[in-house]
């Protein structure tokens, strides 16, 4: 038998988006209705799959009567809310996160943020050339995934997806604090020692390229990586029952990485070792 | 949740400190040595839910280790987290986030040399340096450069706490070179502490309320406490019931004194009309803000009165359990009210049936390990929780999900101890001192270049120069801090500020938890300057980046222009206000949103950089 699921039916609240009046169904964040309403607000540390930490502050929106702007991923929308997303109070404000970030950490792997960058005439250059950065070397220490924290923008996302959002193993935690938080593994050890299990959700849900697979970090450092000349196929993982959708992205007939759809409900984008990283004899024809 | 843990082991005495903590283990799953796993070991896998619900013991377990041994090791780390059922990751993110913990060897003995803004005028630099040159490499002895240790009254301050069973600490305050060095080397033979009441300059004088039992009781003693009128406005809420003290409390007008100036009686209200059980009581006593003291003279010369007030007000909220949050650095405060709480109990004062009124009420003293930032609400709940001291983001508001995500009341000490002469004089009679919207008594923590710096008690409505005339400020003012480090300056021609939340507003400053810094003109104020700006970049938890790195380049622009003005610093200024601007609009928390306040000020209201 097919479930169908049904999602319970929600009352739909009333409140002004930019001055029109907009319904969303109650739950809904203010992004969503952002979203709905075809308005393009800028994240960073929002997720599809998971609750954001509203780390990032670059989704800020004026909210009538809030003493501070309010992050549009995670403030629940209420009826009769008065939202304002392009202000010049939300404006300044996202452009001067666009400029921390871009001039602490490597940004050069992150979608999107180039075109942020331009449209909200943000100049990370003007903290100087002494402006402390984080400078840090990658670490690869593994074969299946490298993490270079240089571009790491401490959006926990990593963190939550190992941790109690998803995987459950807890390998990995934000350590430090302040300008010095790092995310790290227990006594800062390799990730060999670790309790990772290699799932490579953190990698799935890194927006920055600060965790990515070594196929692409390697393929990268060479300068073949090239995602206009791959493709995307969705199949079903072989290995067990459970019947996880993967994404095999095939560049010059060869799989350089695997995802999984975050839409699926058998996934939501995680995947395990073997769906992951597993796929090496689908190709090795010797 | 499959836990991995390495092979690191603790050594003996690491071991020790834990289980005098949580007891011996009850078997190999929890922390029992491997090779002594019974038969049962192998049939029963204990530790599991039980052991993860006592997760806010991880800080409790960080510091026992800390105390015995001085730092926290791999092998004590990793027992501590089998004990516990933590993932060792999450447990050293939560380590390495507090400044009182390290995770790196180091000598036995660390000295706290306090370099904040009042030790800062008072000498600390050559304090520092002359220590460090008597206490080199292999003295045994690891100083550190602190943030304010709340004795800003006998500036310049240092802290010694020598780990080991028990642990040892010493404060030399106003220090000298040869005294804290005594401090650190032998604790046990340093100077004893002034007693409370020399903080107090007012001591003896008429009309004080909240600091009238300071010096005049025993601190150590029930019985002197209530024959100083000790538990009478217990005996009154217990008259009157929940309800009644809430009326009582929000007819006075009391609002909170920890910075936010928010109505208790309304935050009481609210927690205790939520249908989910339990609720909590917490009671804020980090107090790190930079120039203030007044909590810690209060735990130090009157501890019962805050017992008293934080059994009201837990009465009054349906609270039937109460945590004090309390500094790290205060070790006198913590031995008082240690005291304080055991005769309380011993008596049923405390415990299942407080005064024979059928009502439970127990306190449970958590020590913060040096971070600010966890003063502010919700950064203590996790705190004490066990994780990571970061602020949540509101909604939802601690009254619907505080402490352990239920209903939650958290007050400053000051608030709370105000609760007992509402209930004792009544409500009219204390909304009848000060002003019509900042009622009661005010405690004021003066430091900087006075004669007499200390605790201050005025009715809420006396200016800024009537205080400081107490204190016997100094000739050559330069400028006065108002409301800490992430308060305002103010001019001396602006003496007559009246202080109190109203006034201060309409004279765009702020009264914040009532610190005034009086410095004078030897003070290099650009110095002071990037030091309030080095605090904050320290203090921030790192969670937004707003505060995050905003704060990093602020003080990086600071440094800049330390040596410069006009055309030369304006650039550099302009960055200042734009960063400053995006977080105070941005940042998740107060620390951020405020962060900037004081060098705004000092460049509007001074001209710092003219
Ligand atoms: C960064 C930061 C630090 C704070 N530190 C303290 C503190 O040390 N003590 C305190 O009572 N309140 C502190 N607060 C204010 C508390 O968040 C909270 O407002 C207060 O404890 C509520 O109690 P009250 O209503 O009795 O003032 C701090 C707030 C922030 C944002
Ligand atoms: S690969 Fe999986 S287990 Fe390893 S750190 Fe990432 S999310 Fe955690
Ligand atoms: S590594 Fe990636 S996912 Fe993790 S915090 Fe950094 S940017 Fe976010
Ligand atoms: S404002 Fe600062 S202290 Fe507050 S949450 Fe953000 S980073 Fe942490
Ligand atoms: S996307 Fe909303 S705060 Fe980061
Ligand atoms: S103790 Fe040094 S400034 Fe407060």
């Amino acid at each position: 038998m097919t479930v169908i699921p049904l999602g319970v039916p929600r009352r739909l609240l009333e409140f002004t988006l930019d001055g029109e009046p907009v319904r969303a169904p109650e739950g809904s964040t203010i992004l969503d209705a952002c979203r709905a309403a075809g308005k393009d607000v800028p994240t960073l540390c929002e997720g599809d799959t998971l609750a954001p930490k509203n780390a990032c502050r670059v989704c800020v929106v004026e909210v009538e009567g809030a003493r501070t702007l309010v992050p549009a991923c995670s403030r629940k929308a209420e009826p009769g809310m008065e939202v304002k997303t392009d202000t010049e109070r939300a404006r300044h404000s996202r452009k001067i996160v666009l400029e921390l970030l871009a001039s602490s950490v490597d940004l050069s792997t992150t979608p999107r943020v180039a075109g942020w960058i331009k449209e909200y005439e943000a100049k990370p250059d003007r903290f100087g050339p002494g402006a402390a950065r984080l400078n840090e070397e990658p670490r690869v220490d593994n074969e299946l995934y490298v993490r270079d924290y240089d571009k790491c923008i401490l959006c926990y996302k990593c963190v939550d997806a190992c941790g109690d959002q998803w995987q459950n193993t807890f390998a990995i935690s934000v350590v430090g604090r302040g300008f010095d938080a790092r995310i790290a593994v227990e006594h800062d050890a390799p990730l060999t020692d670790s309790a990772c299990v290699y799932c490579g959700n953190c990698v799935e849900v890194c927006p920055t390229g600060a965790l990515s697979f070594k196929s692409e970090f390697d393929m990268r450092a060479a300068g073949t990586w090239d995602e206009s000349a791959q493709t995307e196929t969705t199949t079903v993982c072989a290995y067990c029952g459970v019947g996880c959708n993967l994404t095999l992205h095939v560049q010059d007939n060869e799989i350089v990485k695997v995802t999984s759809p975050h839409d699926n409900p058998v996934t939501h984008g995680n995947l395990c070792i073997k769906g992951r990283f597993g796929y090496q004899h689908v190709q090795n024809r010797d | 949740m499959d836990l991995h843990f390495g092979d690191s082991k603790p050594t003996d005495e690491e071991k020790a400190a834990v289980d005098a903590l949580l007891g011996p283990p009850e078997s190999s799953w929890e922390g029992a040595a491997r090779d002594e796993m019974t038969a049962a070991d192998l049939r029963w896998a204990r530790g599991g839910r039980a052991a993860r619900e006592r997760r806010d013991l991880l800080l409790p377990g960080l510091h026992a280790i800390n105390d015995r041994i001085g730092w926290i090791s791999d092998g004590a780390l990793d027992y501590l987290c089998r004990r516990l059922t933590v993932p060792p990751a999450e447990a050293y993110g939560v380590a390495t986030f507090y400044a009182m913990f390290s995770v790196q060897p180091r000598p036995a003995t660390v000295l706290h040399v306090c370099t904040d803004l009042a030790c800062a005028a008072a000498g600390a630099a050559d304090l520092c340096a002359g220590i460090e040159s008597r206490l080199g490499l292999g003295s045994g002895v690891s100083v550190e450069r602190s943030p304010c240790l709340g004795l800003c009254e006998r500036a310049p301050a240092a802290l010694a706490i020598k780990a080991g069973d028990p642990v040892r600490t010493a404060v030399s305050a106003p220090a000298t070179v040869e005294a804290a060095v005594l401090a650190a080397s032998a604790p046990d033979s340093a100077e004893e502490e002034p007693p409370a009441v020399m903080a107090v300059p007012q001591a003896g004088g008429p009309g004080l309320t909240l600091l009238s039992r300071i010096g005049v009781v025993d601190a150590t003693s029930l019985d002197d406490y209530r024959a100083h009128g000790g538990y009478s406005a217990l005996r009154r809420a217990f008259e009157i019931g929940p309800a009644g003290v809430i009326r009582e409390v929000t007819d006075s007008g009391l609002v909170g004194r920890g910075g936010a100036a928010f109505p208790t009686g309304r935050k009481w209200r609210a927690t205790a009309e939520q249908p989910d059980r339990p609720h909590y009581l917490v009671c804020n006593a980090d107090e790190s803000e930079p120039g203030t003291f007044k909590d810690r003279v209060i735990m130090e010369g009157d501890p019962f009165a805050l017992v008293e007030s934080m059994t009201i007000a837990a009465y009054a909220t349906g609270a039937h359990q109460g945590y004090l949050y309390l500094r790290g650095e205060y070790p006198r405060a913590l031995r008082r009210l240690e005291h304080a709480i055991a005769q309380a109990r011993a008596r049923g004062l405390l415990g299942d049936d407080v005064l024979g009124q059928g009502y439970a009420f127990d306190i449970e003293i958590r020590r913060g390990a040096g971070a600010y930032i966890c003063g502010e609400e919700t950064a203590l709940f996790n705190s004490i929780e066990g994780y990571r001291g970061e602020p949540r983001s509101k909604p939802p508001f601690p009254v619907e999900k505080g402490l352990f995500g239920k209903p939650t009341v958290e007050n400053n000490v000051e608030t709370l101890v105000n609760v007992l002469p509402i209930l004792t004089t009544g409500a009219p009679a204390y909304a009848a001192i000060g002003t019509g919207r900042s009622t009661g008594p005010k405690l004021f923590c003066v430091s900087g270049s006075v004669d007499r710096p200390g605790v201050y008690e005025l009715p809420f409505g006396a200016t800024l120069g009537d205080l400081l005339a107490l204190a016997g400020v100094r000739d050559r003012l330069r400028a006065v801090l108002l409301g800490g480090a992430a308060g305002g300056f103010v001019r001396p021609d602006e003496l007559d500020i009246p202080l109190t939340f109203e006034g201060t507003r309409e004279a765009g400053t702020t009264l914040g938890s009532g610190v005034v810094m009086a410095f004078d003109d030897t003070v290099p104020l650009p110095r002071l300057l990037l030091r309030i700006a080095e605090f904050f970049r320290d203090e921030s938890c790192g969670q937004c980046v707003p505060c995050r790195v905003g704060t990093v380049r602020q003080e990086e622009a600071l440094h800049r222009i330390v040596e410069r003005t006009g055309a030369a610093a304006a650039g550099d200024i302009a960055l200042l206000r734009e960063v400053g601007r995006a977080m105070r609009d941005a940042s998740i928390c107060g620390l951020g949103q405020t962060a900037w306040n004081a060098v705004e000020s000092a460049i509007d209201r001074l001209g710092a950089y003219e």
